[in-house]
């Protein structure tokens, strides 16, 4: 299968299963679109006459790219084969251990922001904090279970998790104090909205974790509208300054402004490049995930101007780097030489198999987006998982489960998508979010295009 | 090639034999925590 599309002055042409990337010109992007449907001599004939004005476009030279486009799939980089499926189910259930753990020390916030996908912290249920005890044994769960995985990733989420920060730190300590013992490798992430950050949390956040999330929408006005404090005010002024102050300090290790947009932020780049204004340069920005009915919900009106939204922002992207101000977006990174192998492409982001989210009282869940719905509680940190009915469900859902992800081009990029988003907009885990797809393919093909721009 | 350039990727067929220690990061755990996407992700393999 091939994808083939024009942006920013390029004609990129993809190759699904071996992932190949080609940059061709206006002939060869023609005559790859008909290859197939048109026999060779009549296409070379097309060529010809649509092409009559330039003297270079010969006879001898479309047979050249004819020759070429052969050359191309003798080596498996055109037209290449779906030589994955057979062993999709296999390569599914060789991953077993788990190596990552979404710790929900706080199922309570100091913020009320509107559309908080956790009901304003709570997850729709009671609210409450992890214990000590409870995160140790979340750890020690993770430890357990992680089999030859050395690299484990915890993330200090909620609610809001610096309403717990004394936990966080002992947890860390904690698993400090076993890893080299178990041959681990801790990485902490803090995802927090930043009311509660002090010199301390600077301080230890640097120190410890290997990444930070930080919540914020982008222009004071569109931050302010839905980020509400408890009092009903907005929280851009008491936030942004202390983020600037932890990012400064963090000395160039990762960290994420992480924002959401909805309906009444199409123009979500203003905001992004607000974000960049503001200094801070590793930015990720989300649609908004909520029922249709909200009144900030996405709709299908907005999706072409979103579209053009992503365009904007990738040739922004493109020259505020060749200016010397560049900038990078959680989706525009891709690495093309260095990127995910066929296993990680086909299984996915790992929920409810590699992946889980635990609540403050212990409970697993397949990710955070499924905490308080009881058909999806999979166990406990203690017993471990009991629900073997779900977490098949999970180990079989991928890529190649999805009968909608069959002909789609974007199926190794996004292996299958998001289960929660599926499970929320189909009923089924094994369904599709049809506006996220396309939303995604957007996002892929600007992506691979800022990388085309680089090596031009 | 004339008309047809082709940009350096990772040879997923290869990637069989020397891919899946799943040691790389959970996908959506680094900044998204709502969507899902592979391709932005790196291979911690040196190799």
């Amino acid at each position: 299968m091939i994808h083939q599309y024009k942006l920013n002055g390029y004609n990129i042409v993809l190759d699904v299963y071996s992932g190949s990337v080609h940059v061709v010109d206006d002939v060869a992007y023609d005559i790859i679109h008909d290859y197939f449907s048109e026999e060779k001599e009549a296409l070379t004939a097309q060529i010809l006459e649509k092409y009559a004005g330039q003297p270079d476009v010969t006879r001898e030279d479309i047979l050249e790219v004819f020759d070429d486009i052969e050359e191309l799939r003798r080596q498996k980089k055109l037209f290449s084969e779906d030589i994955y499926e057979p062993n999709a189910y296999d390569l599914k259930n060789r991953h077993t251990e788990v190596k990552a753990l979404c710790l929900h020390v706080a199922h309570t916030c100091n913020l009320n922001c509107t559309y908080c996908f956790a009901s304003q912290g709570n997850f729709n249920g009671e609210r409450g904090l992890m214990s000590f005890e409870t995160g140790k044994r979340a750890l020690d769960f993770l430890i357990e279970n992680s089999g030859d995985r050395r690299n484990l990733e915890v993330d200090f989420f909620g609610g809001e998790p610096l309403m717990n920060w004394q936990v966080v730190k002992d947890l860390v300590r904690y698993a400090r104090s076993i890893e080299e013992a178990h041959g681990k490798n801790f990485r902490f992430t803090l995802t927090t909205n930043g009311v509660g950050i002090d010199d301390d949390v600077i301080d230890f956040a640097n120190r410890e974790m290997h990444n930070v999330v930080l919540s914020l929408d982008g222009r004071r006005e569109v931050h302010d509208r839905l980020r509400r404090t408890i009092n009903d005010q907005g929280s851009y002024d008491m936030i942004v300054p202390k983020f600037k102050k932890l990012v400064e300090a963090r000395g160039g290790k990762d960290y994420y402004m992480r924002g959401t947009f909805t309906h009444n932020n199409v123009d979500f780049t203003e905001d992004i490049f607000h974000m960049a204004d503001l200094g801070f340069t590793e930015l990720s920005m989300e649609p908004v995930v909520c029922p249709p009915e909200d009144p900030f919900a996405l709709t299908e009106e907005d999706l072409p101007k979103l579209f053009e939204q992503y365009e904007i922002l990738a040739k922004e992207m493109i020259r505020r780097k060749k200016a010397g101000k560049g900038f990078t977006f959680y989706h525009y990174m891709i690495d093309l030489t260095h990127g995910p192998c066929i296993y990680k492409r086909i299984s996915g982001c790992g929920s409810g198999t590699e992946y889980f989210a635990v609540t403050p009282w212990g409970d697993l869940y397949p990710c955070h987006q499924f905490v308080g719905d009881e058909k999806y509680k999979m166990g406990d940190i203690w017993q471990g998982v009991v629900n073997e009915e779900v977490r098949q469900d999970f180990k079989l859902c991928n890529v190649y489960a999805r009968e909608e992800c069959k002909d789609c081009w974007a199926r190794l990029y996004c292996s299958g998508g998001c289960a929660a988003n599926a499970y929320h907009a189909t009923g089924s885990i094994k369904g599709v979010y049809d506006y996220g797809c396309q939303l995604f393919k957007k996002r892929m093909e600007c992506a691979i295009m800022m990388q085309v721009a680089e090596t031009n | 090639m004339k008309r047809i350039k082709t940009i350096e990727t990772r040879n997923l067929e290869k990637s069989i034999k020397d891919g899946g220690c799943g040691e790389c990061q959970t996908s959506c755990q680094s900044a998204c925590k709502t969507s899902c996407g592979v391709a932005n992700q790196e291979c911690e393999k040196k190799n």
